[in-house]
């Protein structure tokens, strides 16, 4: 792999994110809340952009812990225990911060923060950072993780992340609508037709393959 | 609970209650790793592993954990299990480990245990807790492997990589590309609730409160049009806020004067009424001259 300057990885890491490696269509991370939460565009919408908000902070607070705590000490093997803590203290903490200074971002996106505590998406992203092929290669010739350049992209690959699950939310949010409308079969009613609409969705996303080297 | 048999617990999981297919949780890995019948029982059985020792614990100490802070203790009992299958897998299972990824660890978030601790090991004793880890577990198991062989039968042409129509079919590859994962299940949920429909049961209509791992904690909880189980701090909300309206409520007397203000009030409006009657006409004469 020829050496890349930061900002086509970072470039690279957003597209990857968004389509060719997108979370919900083709990582399956962040399924309770694709087939939960985006019966409504609104509401789809809202999701997305709370997961975004939580998936930067997550990486901005877990990437430091891994790297700096962790990796010196040997404990890696505490990475599950210690993210999924870190995150559900942080999403509790942002719920306080918000409901005190942001009344109106609470109003909008409070509800949706609980449901994220757990969400795989949130945890996955914070974990794929260090197993992401494409960023290890990238840290191997920028001076290993511990360099800014590599946590710039990780968070591009959060960032990334989260677009393409706001973008298949939306998407999808928008597929169901017309859902709601249509004559499905008995067999299928409910949950069947979603499932296989969203194979339908995930099918077109698989035409982005090779878009990202 | 008590009037349930300890077998009725354990069967329950298989196939009544079935995690996946009737109770909707767990989706993430059972789209994910069901690409071939190896990973859907690798998975099913790291998830049984946590099942059972989780429920275990939190069942030991449901009488010791304040309800507050249930959820995260719950979390980090889970994530501790979970750290020690993903230390086993990848000791003595490699390529299980290779195939599974990101999905072993995601165990923790995986809404069958979380749910399963929420809803049974906290409110029963410790041998029904564990035959219900072990029934679900079971069920899960026996689901992903399930989907697995269908996805790797038409997706690569083998069951537990032996050919069986790989040498004169050409495989589907798309079976094991993500759009077969969501289209299998959706085939699978829609087959399971056919015979649910038989017998009269309910059928799946989309992922609901039990289907999500916040249940009970969460406002609206998978379905935001219609959830009955508000979160505790919100109906503490709600009940501070009701509080204060009915502070704010006038009392009786005040109630009267108001009334009374308000009589005065209509009083005064009449005679402003009669008086602008009175001097409207010799308005419009008024208009009527310019």
């Amino acid at each position: 792999m020829p050496e890349q300057s930061l900002w086509s990885m970072v470039i690279s890491v957003l597209l990857a994110g968004i389509l060719t490696d997108n979370m919900v269509l083709s990582k399956f991370l962040g399924i309770c809340p694709f087939l939960g939460v985006s019966k409504k565009l609104n509401t789809a919408f809202a999701m997305g952009m709370a997961v975004i908000l939580v998936m930067l902070l997550a990486t901005a607070v877990t990437y430091p812990i891994y790297v700096f705590l962790l990796v010196p000490t040997g404990l890696e093997y505490l990475q599950t225990i210690a993210f999924i803590l870190v995150i559900a203290a942080l999403v509790q903490m942002l719920e306080v911060v918000m409901k005190k200074f942001m009344p109106p971002l609470y109003k909008a996106l409070g509800i949706y923060l609980p449901l994220i505590t757990t969400n795989c998406a949130v945890l996955g992203i914070t974990i794929l950072h260090f197993t992401n092929q494409r960023i290890i290669d990238f840290a191997a010739s920028n001076g290993g993780y511990a360099s800014g350049k590599v946590f710039t992209v990780a968070m591009a690959n959060a960032l990334g992340a989260g677009l393409g699950f706001l973008l298949s939310m939306i998407l999808f949010a928008g597929v169901r609508a017309r859902l709601e409308k249509s004559n499905v079969p008995k067999f299928l009613q409910g949950l069947p037709i979603t499932l296989i609409a969203a194979a339908i969705v995930a099918l077109s996303f698989l035409g982005f393959a090779g878009v990202v080297k | 609970m008590n009037k349930d048999s300890k077998l009725s617990i354990f069967t329950k999981g298989i196939i009544a209650e079935n995690p996946v297919l009737r109770l909707v949780l767990g989706t993430c890995p059972t789209l994910a790793v069901t690409t071939s019948a190896l990973n859907g029982i690798g998975m099913g059985l790291s998830a049984t592993f946590v099942l059972v020792c989780s429920g275990a614990v939190i069942s030991l100490l449901r009488n010791v954990i304040p309800s507050k802070v249930r959820i995260p203790s719950y979390i980090t009992i889970i994530a501790g299990f979970v750290t020690i299958v993903q230390m086993l897998v990848k000791a003595f299972l490699p390529d299980i480990d290779a195939a599974l990824g990101i999905f072993l660890p995601l165990i923790v978030v995986n809404c069958i245990i979380l749910a399963r601790a929420e809803m049974f090991a906290a409110k029963n004793p410790v041998l029904p807790s564990i035959l219900d880890g072990l029934g679900m577990g079971i069920g899960f198991t026996a689901t992903l492997t399930a989907m697995g062989i269908i996805r790797e039968l038409i997706g690569a042409g083998t069951i537990f990589s032996i050919p069986v129509t790989a040498n004169f079919i050409d495989p589907m590859l798309v079976m094991i590309l993500p759009p077969g994962g969501f289209f299998v299940f959706g085939i699978l949920v829609a087959v399971s609730n056919t015979l649910a429909n038989k017998k009269g049961k309910p059928v799946v209509e989309s992922i609901g409160c039990s289907g999500c791992s916040e249940n009970g904690n969460c406002p609206f909880a998978g379905n935001m049009d219609k959830c009955e189980k508000p979160d505790a701090a919100e109906i503490e909300a709600a009940k501070e806020e009701a509080k204060e309206a009915e502070a704010q409520k006038p009392s009786e007397e005040e109630l009267k004067e108001a009334e009374e203000e308000l009589k005065e009030a209509k009083a005064e409006l009449e005679k402003a009424e009669e008086e602008t009657s009175a001097a409207t006409p010799s308005n419009q004469d008024g208009k009527e001259e310019e």
